[in-house]
């Protein structure tokens, strides 16, 4: 029995770790390619989980729905809403200063979660959207469609991997990481940067939104309450700079070694006295906060540092 | 009429005034450290909850317990720039804006962790309000942040123009290399730029917790329209933050005034995203602001 159930702890943490590999992998394009700061990474998640989840629900009276589509068509309406929400941003922002667009993705969060909170209509406020589908509710049943879950997670998980690898080795990569560490050279190359930094942005936000539709079909049910905004992007960006940036196995090695610590600390703080037990969650978020200054300062490279493919050419 | 000066017009200047002071702190950093500084909501909480730890051993009015909360803002940021952000201050700017989110999360942890995540009142009971000429009735509260704001705004401005140090503040924010091969001591103007930031976000952060009650949540839930108004007032341009800070505040807060017909012209429960459009607004005709700062 001790078995099952540690079986099923480290399924539901490898989910949940998949989930957070994507936005890490989602980031990693943002700023581990393109160096551009997105501070609202919760807004996208949220936009791409109640897109999945209003897409993919049976009609009901409270929220808008009815749509009942399958999850994968619900996957892709999160990435084209949150890919459109992404792209209002950057197009704004991507002229200016990095940090102009750090101020704005954290506005269009705070906007997002004031939509989720307040249209009731859309969203059905704060009492949330439920009966969301799993994928293969048909084949399976009980805890295994949570194993099943796991593998749908992973498998759209090394999908992106590839996706972004490619995208990283290709010349449109190689011209974004140009832009990233000399923008003045690489303009006077001939690059439009603008454009470039546009289309990075895009693309993360979209796989952003893929990440929050999954989070809403492995939960099942969605409320304006489900992320802490803050904790959320903030823990992305951790696992990000320690995994390493700019380098995608190190996306989802950080993802998964720094949403083990989190979510492994979490039951020994649960066994401490009630009133030690809620203190211990601040003195966690303590702790990731200064991880995250340490790494800045000492390891800014990550456990596994940035290493740009060899060039290769056709042969003659 | 009445009823507009009383519930909108001096709610309006008050959260101005506080909008006012952040922003003051976050449009000279930005000017002088060349970063957007996001943990300077957090800084407000805890100059908050620094006055309401105060009061709970001298029962007298907050507001003159306000140095106290000073005194923790000032060493908290000049902490955390010499050991957090200094060693990074070579690097793209980029990634002390990466640390000052972190220190926003270390600084709310820490108050959540001392003083618990609970609202908490600073001043317990109901004050009665002041009646003027018969007519306007006005809390205490917000005549007493009113002017106060425009106290400190007067001095800041002779700090700015008459003094030494103010005047070569303005001169690294308006061209940091010019000011450097001049001579000009950059490690003073930094120091004195997170000791003024500091202090006037230990005063706005008194007021918002006065205004509604001192939560966790306080400072960092006023950051966007403080970023607005820093933008808006021109980076870099102290007093085009406080002029900013009252633009954003009076937009916020009239914007639920029924200006036409009976019902609030704006939902109250979107007015932080009037901030948010005027800040996207700027940023797309007139980035540099109303003031002409300096466009990073």
């Amino acid at each position: 029995m001790e078995l099952t159930g540690l079986f099923f702890y480290i399924v539901s943490l490898l989910i949940l770790g998949g989930i957070y590999a994507l936005l890490c992998l989602a980031l990693n394009v943002q700023w581990g390619m393109g160096g551009l700061f997105n501070a609202g990474i919760a807004g996208f998640y949220g936009v791409g989980a109640y897109t999945s989840a209003i897409l993919t629900t049976a009609a009901s009276g409270r929220h808008l729905g009815g749509f009942s589509m399958p999850v994968p068509i619900g996957l892709v309406g999160a990435a084209i809403v949150a890919g459109v929400t992404g792209w209002a941003v950057a197009r704004i922002c991507v002229r200016l200063k990095s940090d102009y667009l750090a101020m704005a993705s954290i506005g269009i969060a705070e906007i997002l979660r004031l939509v989720f909170v307040n249209e009731s209509w859309l969203t059905n406020g704060s009492l949330g959207v439920s009966r969301i589908p799993r994928p293969f509710a048909d084949v399976t049943t009980g805890r295994m469609s949570d194993v099943a879950f796991l593998g749908f997670v992973w498998v759209i998980v090394l999908l992106v991997y590839v996706a972004t690898t490619r995208l990283y080795e290709s010349p449109w990569g190689r011209t974004l990481r140009a832009i990233r560490d000399n923008e003045t050279s690489a303009s006077a190359a001939g690059k439009n940067v603008e454009k470039f930094r546009v289309q990075t942005f895009v693309i993360g936000c979209a796989v952003m939104g893929i990440a929050g539709g999954l989070s809403a079909h492995y939960f099942r049910f969605l409320s304006p309450t489900a992320t802490d905004p803050l904790l959320t992007t903030f823990l992305v960006w951790v696992m990000l700079m320690a995994g390493g940036s700019g380098n995608n196995k190190g996306a989802i090695l950080g993802a998964l070694c720094i949403w083990t610590i989190w979510s492994v600390t979490e039951i020994f703080t649960n066994r401490l006295p009630p009133e030690w037990a809620t203190r211990s969650s601040f003195i966690r978020m303590l702790l990731v906060g200064l991880l995250l200054q340490v790494v800045l300062q000492r390891f800014r490279a990550g456990l596994l540092p940035e290493k740009p493919a060899p060039m290769k050419f056709r042969k003659e | 009429m009445t009823e507009f000066v009383n519930f909108y017009l001096f709610p309006a200047l008050t959260i101005g005034s506080i909008y006012a002071l952040g922003a003051v702190g976050i449009s000279m950093i930005f000017g002088i450290l060349r970063f957007a500084h996001f943990a300077h909501g957090d800084l407000m909480t805890l100059g908050a909850y620094g006055i309401m730890a105060a009061t709970a051993l001298m029962p007298v009015n907050p507001l003159l317990l306000i140095p106290f909360g000073m005194a923790l803002t000032i060493s908290s940021a000049l902490f955390v720039d010499r050991f957090f952000y200094r060693p990074l201050r070579d690097l793209p700017t980029i990634y002390t804006v990466i640390s000052s989110f972190g220190i926003a999360l270390v600084f709310r942890s820490l108050i959540q962790l001392v003083w618990g995540s609970e609202n908490q009142v600073l001043v317990a009971g109901v004050r009665p309000p002041l009646v003027l000429f018969d007519t306007f009735r006005v809390s205490v509260l917000h005549l007493q942040a009113i002017v106060t704001t425009a106290i400190i705004a007067v001095l800041l401005h002779y700090f700015l123009t008459a003094t030494k140090t103010g005047r070569s503040m303005r001169a690294v924010a308006d061209d940091p290399e010019l000011a450097e091969v001049s001579g000009l001591d950059t490690a003073k103007v930094v120091r004195w730029t997170w000791i003024i930031g500091a202090a006037l976000a230990a005063v706005a952060g008194a007021f918002a917790a006065l205004n509604t009650s001192a939560h966790p949540n306080l400072g960092w839930n006023l950051l966007l329209p403080m970023f607005a108004a820093a933008i808006l007032g021109g980076i870099g341009k102290p007093m085009g933050a406080m002029a900013g800070g009252f633009i954003i505040g009076m937009a916020e807060e009239l914007s639920s005034y029924h200006w036409i017909g009976d019902e609030a012209l704006i939902s109250p429960s979107y007015k932080t995203a009037i901030a948010f459009v005027i800040m996207i607004g700027l940023l797309i005709f007139r980035p540099q602001g109303l003031f002409k700062g300096r466009l990073l």
